[in-house]
Parts: structure tokens; sequence; C-alpha cells
């Protein structure tokens, strides 16, 4: 990474456990997960929080869905690392990899239901142009969309907004297919915490 | 204003955690520094340079905008805040653009 703290400022007990988690799922500990053991308490702790609430807290949205919307904000945002990482994990928790690949090559014709393609689409507009109106919303919830799965995408949209650009700015590795499907497990086991 | 119409939901409160110990909490960079980079304004050369495409073009962000600021005397701890400041001032544009587009909408809803 493109700071050097990121490469090796962390104490021995966090080189200790990077070198177990690279020993036990022979890949390196991907940069991700690098960034939020770097000082925790200025960023990691919380932003593990924000994360794992948005990705796994409650919701009428799936898990699959909300790793397809981080992948396609992702996309939006042309951030290769997290578009490997969440395309990854949205294709092992609906086991439906076709449909991501669909949905990420072209939305309008991709085999999900009116709402979520609402809700992509929208979230696209918001992450490339920066904004997005009430049009565009009532558009989402006239699409069966509640206005609590509105607010539910807008804070996974934020997650991976914030994500996106500190993958691009601190220089993330992108791994391997191998390294992001580890991922990708590991991810749906246990979560952002 | 509308958010405040809202609901307060959990995700929205551990955003705004996240947000207030970056900008408040104890730090290297000055709390003045972080509000500049959170609200990408009113920031200097080259740090303007690094943070702008922080905010707005991550992919092109380069080693030469980092080998910039660490020339101007800016440590890699300064740095490591700043970025993260930068990166989530414009999420944080984001959602609650969302969220006021949201709200407008959803009252209209309500009076018609």
């Amino acid at each position: 990474m493109r700071l050097d703290v990121l490469n090796r400022g962390y104490g021995p007990g966090t080189t200790l456990l990077f070198a177990l988690i690279r020993l036990l799922s022979r890949h390196p500990v991907p940069d991700a997960a690098r960034l939020v053991f770097y000082r925790p308490d200025f960023y990691g702790s919380r932003a593990k929080q924000f994360t794992h609430e948005a990705m796994r807290g409650p919701s009428a949205w799936s898990v699959g869905d909300r790793e397809l919307m981080a992948a396609y904000v992702s996309q939006a945002n042309e951030c290769a690392f997290c578009i490997g990482a969440h395309s990854a994990t949205a294709r092992r928790a609906y086991r439906d990899g076709p449909k991501v690949a669909a949905v990420l090559t072209d939305l309008e014709s991709a085999p999900v239901e009116d709402g979520l393609r609402a809700t992509l689409r929208m979230l696209g507009k918001l992450t490339r142009e920066g904004k997005v109106d009430a049009d565009d919303m009532r558009q989402v919830l006239s699409a069966g969309v509640s206005r609590q799965q509105v607010e539910d995408a807008l804070a996974v949209c934020a997650a991976f907004n914030t994500t996106n650009r500190l993958a691009d700015a601190f220089g993330f590795e992108v791994t391997s297919p191998d390294g992001f499907e580890a991922g990708a497990t590991y991810l749906l086991k246990r979560g952002y915490r | 204003m509308h958010r405040a119409v809202l609901t307060d939901d959990k995700k929205r409160a551990a955003y705004r955690a996240l947000q207030d110990r970056i900008l408040n909490g104890e730090g290297r960079a000055s709390p003045e520094q972080r509000a500049r980079a959170f609200g990408n304004a009113g920031l200097s050369p080259p740090l303007d340079g690094l943070l702008g495409k922080v905010a707005t073009r991550p992919t092109q962000v380069t080693d030469a905008d980092f080998a910039a600021a660490r020339a101007a005397g800016f440590s890699e701890d300064e740095l490591f805040e700043l970025v993260i400041c930068a990166a989530v001032g414009q999420s944080a544009r984001l959602y609650d653009a969302g969220l006021a587009a949201l709200a407008s909408a959803a009252a209209d809803q309500e009076d018609g």
C-alpha cells in the first residue's frame, strides 16, 4: 500500500495474527483487513461496526442483495479490489454466479426483481453523479421498495463509497480469484466485525 | 429539516459515531485540517491535489500525490487520517443527499 505504516506499522500481536491467518487460510491478509487493524481506534473499530450493521444488521434486503449493492457501487466507482471481493461474496450468498454477472454487465436486462433493479439504478446514479432527487426516489418507492429498505440501501452505499475511496487511494493490492473466494467465505461466515 | 423527521436507526447512529471519532477525537492531524479534508474545502497545495482526488476521482490517486504531500512535511500518520477524512466526508455527502431526496419523496406521498 502507498503508506508504509499500512505495510509495516503493526505491533507484534497484530503481526503474529497476520502470519497465523496467512498460515491457516493459505492466503495473505487482504489489504482491506490490514487497513482496519492499523490504529483501529481512529478508523477501523467504528468502520467495522458501521459496515457490519449495514451489511449484516436487520434489513428486509438479503445478505446477497446487499453484497450485490456493494459490488454495484464499487463498479460505479471503478474500484477493482472491491468489485472482485463483493461480486465473489454476492455469488456465494446467492449461490448464483450468472445473476451477479448479469447485473454487473447490464442492469436493465438482468434477471432481478424490479425493486432491487430500481434500487441499484438509484445507487449507481448517486455514486456516479453525487446527487439524486425526489423523482429518483419516487421511482424506487413505486417499484415496491419500502422507505426503510431505501435507507438500508443508502447505508450500504455510504459504506462502500468510503471503502472504494480508501482502496484506490491507499492502493489495495488486487488479490487472486482464489483469494477473493476465500475472503467471500470469511465475510459470509463472520461478517465485517 | 427532513432528516430530523426520520427515525434514527442503528446504521445511521454507527455512521455518526465514525464521523464524530475521525473529526473530533484524538489525532496527529489537527481537527481543523481533518475538517477541511472531510469537507474537501479550504485545502492548500499539495494536499488539495491528493485529497481532492480521494473525494471525487480516487482511481486517479498516484504515488506522486503521496510523495508531494510527504515532501511538504506531512507524516504518514497525518496522511492516513486525512485520506480517511476525505473518503468518509464524500460518502457522508452522498448519504445525506440520498436521505434528503428520500425524505422529500416520502413527504410528497404523505401529502398526496
